[in-house]
């Protein structure tokens, strides 16, 4: 984990003194809000629906204990006691009056956390794989290059003022947790043919209302020429990005106007400049941040005791069927807690749960926590001995949902529960989703499955690449559920086909029901997942599902 | 041709705490949807706007919403509308809240 230097908290103890000087100025009238506005987003808050929303970054999803109770000290003394992990691997708290922001801004600063940067047209929050450090597949740990990047484009004065806003995902594996193809950058560490590592470099990914797939414009970059190649691409997109319209304003439409030909070769163009002026700039950043994050001594175990306990306990057994994935040292498991307990809101986590988690973190994870794009907290590194302990802990505060890949595991936005961009809600029909299936009892028959719901065009809940995606729209004044069906968020990153009409609020669970119980009819078996039917079989079967009076039609 | 006017209340976010808050027919700013004005005149509904628009020091970005007469007061048109006035449907928070049902101005 990494530790601010002193550099690191003069900075955000200053932007937070900033930052009370500009509320206060709000409160007695000095500033307008036209005035206060561009202020408070560049400090992350929003004006939402029924009250304020201050957004904080958990850069690349990393947490540690100390971090983890500040924010549940934040919940209950100026929330309402709880907050809402995000997408983006942020929190959010929904209920900030803006009188107390600046004191939950110092709160912040006082455990090396801040929350610049997490809106406004600047580079976001720098998201990273949440098995990070962890994962049997990864070829290097991907933080301190997330690290490094903060770092370079925290108060980066060149790029406060961009077209558009601007995200960075970085993986250190090839199998993508990290969604990185849908990021406006996209860094995924491999080795070159020296052994050496460096980075396959996209750009140009997105989802939103033009979603697109990342484009690989370098394949192999040499780590010390990140900072360098990296503030080319900016350069690049700061000079040609379209300001004159807000919806073609993403390096996406940059990349996709030009051509990737001419926007690499301006790229390239910068490089040459940049490469010069950051001359081992990179080399000695990473040198500096690479030992905060040394991996933790890990002492092998005997399973027995899990093994045992998987025999033993039905519960524990199918919690560790769904929720662990393979740790790259023998004996451990990387625990996913899933924050999607059946009829709860996905991502939100209460104080008491929020404590819970930080105390399991220091007794079994090595004081390590991540949060998920998923909307899930990750134990990275918990001996296999120790499972069936954590395990009766999370019961303890409704944590220990065995639900993880599975129907209920569900990403949504908050929607028009809480959002004012938003055109539909997306909670209530997540827990609707989630409640349905396991009343029917299919859940874990359906199995392998990722449902995504947005609220907007605008994609935060990553709709595009669900299998079954869903958007919610405001058509005539009534809520509205559009279906898209074979996404993909990983390495193979694909953008789901719309299937047809939307359904009204009422009809969208019955139509998703319809659509599982044509998968469950159609699969060569159960090791075939839904994303590989409908590969296989195409959309048709599956929209004759959803529109059972329209294929009647045609097949008369 | 222009369209019809159709009835409409001056609405906006509390300043400090962004709750969402209604302006009246006695220039109050009230918590509660049935107590606003409905405006039945475009001419007035936007000196009603502009008069919002003013109070910058008690609310934020004043705006005009479709409203109808109902038996209690106005009621809003528009299910984005009767979430503002309701709260968020996963937890009982916001004006939903008990406690937050009696008359409060800003």
């Amino acid at each position: 984990m990494y530790d601010y230097s002193d550099f690191d908290t003069a900075f955000v103890r200053n932007r937070a003194a900033e930052f009370r000087a500009q509320v206060a100025r709000r409160l007695d009238g000095s500033l307008s809000e036209d005035e206060f506005r561009p202020l408070r987003l560049m400090n992350g808050l929003y004006l939402q629906l029924h009250a304020y929303m201050l957004r904080i970054a958990i850069p690349y999803g990393t947490l540690d204990p100390t971090k983890l109770r500040q924010l549940a000290m934040i919940a209950e003394r100026w929330d309402k006691g709880y907050g809402h992990f995000t997408t983006r691997q942020n929190i959010q708290f929904n209920w900030p009056k803006l009188s107390d922001v600046p004191d939950m801004i110092d709160a912040l600063a006082d455990v090396g956390m801040h929350a610049v940067q997490t809106s406004g047209n600047t580079i976001r929050n720098v998201t990273a794989d949440h098995f990070a450090g962890a994962a049997a597949d990864e070829v290097e740990d991907p933080r301190p290059t997330a690290e490094l990047i903060r770092q370079w484009s925290t108060d980066h004065p060149e790029f406060q003022f961009l077209p558009r806003k601007f995200k960075i995902g970085v993986t250190g594996s090839a199998h993508d947790r990290a969604v990185t193809r849908s990021h406006d950058i996209g860094l995924r560490i491999l080795r070159g043919g020296d052994r050496q590592t460096g980075y396959e470099v996209t750009v140009g990914g997105g989802l939103g209302r033009t979603p697109m797939v990342g484009q690989v414009i370098r394949p192999f970059l040499a780590k010390d020429d990140l900072l360098a190649y990296l503030e080319a691409i900016l350069a690049t997109y700061n000079r040609m990005g379209r300001r004159d319209n807000k919806y073609k304003a993403r390096v996406k439409i940059t990349v996709f106007e030009n051509g990737m030909e001419a926007f690499r070769d301006a790229v390239e163009a910068e490089f040459d400049h940049f490469r010069r002026e950051y001359s081992g700039a990179t080399r000695r950043g990473l040198a500096r941040i690479e030992p905060f994050f040394a991996p933790p001594t890990f002492r092998d175990a005997p399973e027995d005791s899990y093994l045992a306990a998987r025999k033993a306990d039905p519960v524990f057994r199918a919690w560790s069927d769904t929720n662990l994935a393979a740790h790259r040292a023998p004996g451990h498991a990387i625990v996913t807690v899933s924050l999607k307990a059946h009829g709860q809101t996905p991502g939100d986590a209460t104080a008491a749960q929020m404590r819970l988690l930080a105390d399991l973190a220091e007794t079994y994870s090595h004081g390590e926590l991540r949060i998920s794009h998923e909307q899930n907290v990750v134990l990275p590194h918990v001996r296999k001995a120790d499972l069936s302990a954590l395990h009766a802990a999370l019961k303890t505060e409704g944590l220990a949902t065995a639900n993880i890949g599975l129907v209920s595991d569900i990403i949504a936005c908050p929607g028009m529960d809480y959002c004012a961009l938003a055109t539909a809600r997306s909670i209530p029909v997540a827990q609707e989703i989630a409640t349905h299936f396991r009343d029917l009892g299919l859940e874990a028959e359906i199995g392998a499955l990722k449902i995504k719901i947005s609220g907007c065009i605008n994609a935060c809940g990553h709709h595009h690449v669900g299998h079954i995606g869903i958007l919610g729209l405001d058509r005539a004044g009534v809520e509205n559920y559009q279906i898209t069906l074979g996404g993909d968020h990983t390495e193979t990153m694909t953008v789901g086909e719309r299937a047809g009409p939307g359904f009204a609020y009422d009809e969208i669970v019955p139509a998703i029901e319809r659509l599982l119980r044509a998968y469950l009819g159609l699969r060569s078996g159960r090791e075939e997942s839904f994303l590989d039917a409908y590969r296989r079989l195409g959309a048709g079967p599956f929209k004759a599902a959803l529109y059972p009076a329209e294929a009647a039609r045609d097949a008369a | 041709m222009s369209r019809r006017f159709t009835p409409k209340i001056v609405t906006a976010n509390a300043l400090v705490e962004g709750d969402v808050v209604y302006l009246t027919a006695d220039d109050r700013w009230s918590r509660h949807h049935a107590e606003a004005e409905l405006i039945e005149d475009e001419a007035h509904g936007q000196i009603r706007l502009i008069h919002a628009e003013a109070q910058q020091a008690l609310v934020v970005g004043a705006c005009l919403a479709e409203a109808r007469p109902g038996p209690n007061g106005p009621e809003p048109v528009h299910f984005r509308d009767a979430f503002r006035a309701r709260g968020p449907s996963n937890y009982p928070h916001g004006k939903q809240a008990a406690g937050i049902r009696e008359t409060g101005n800003v």
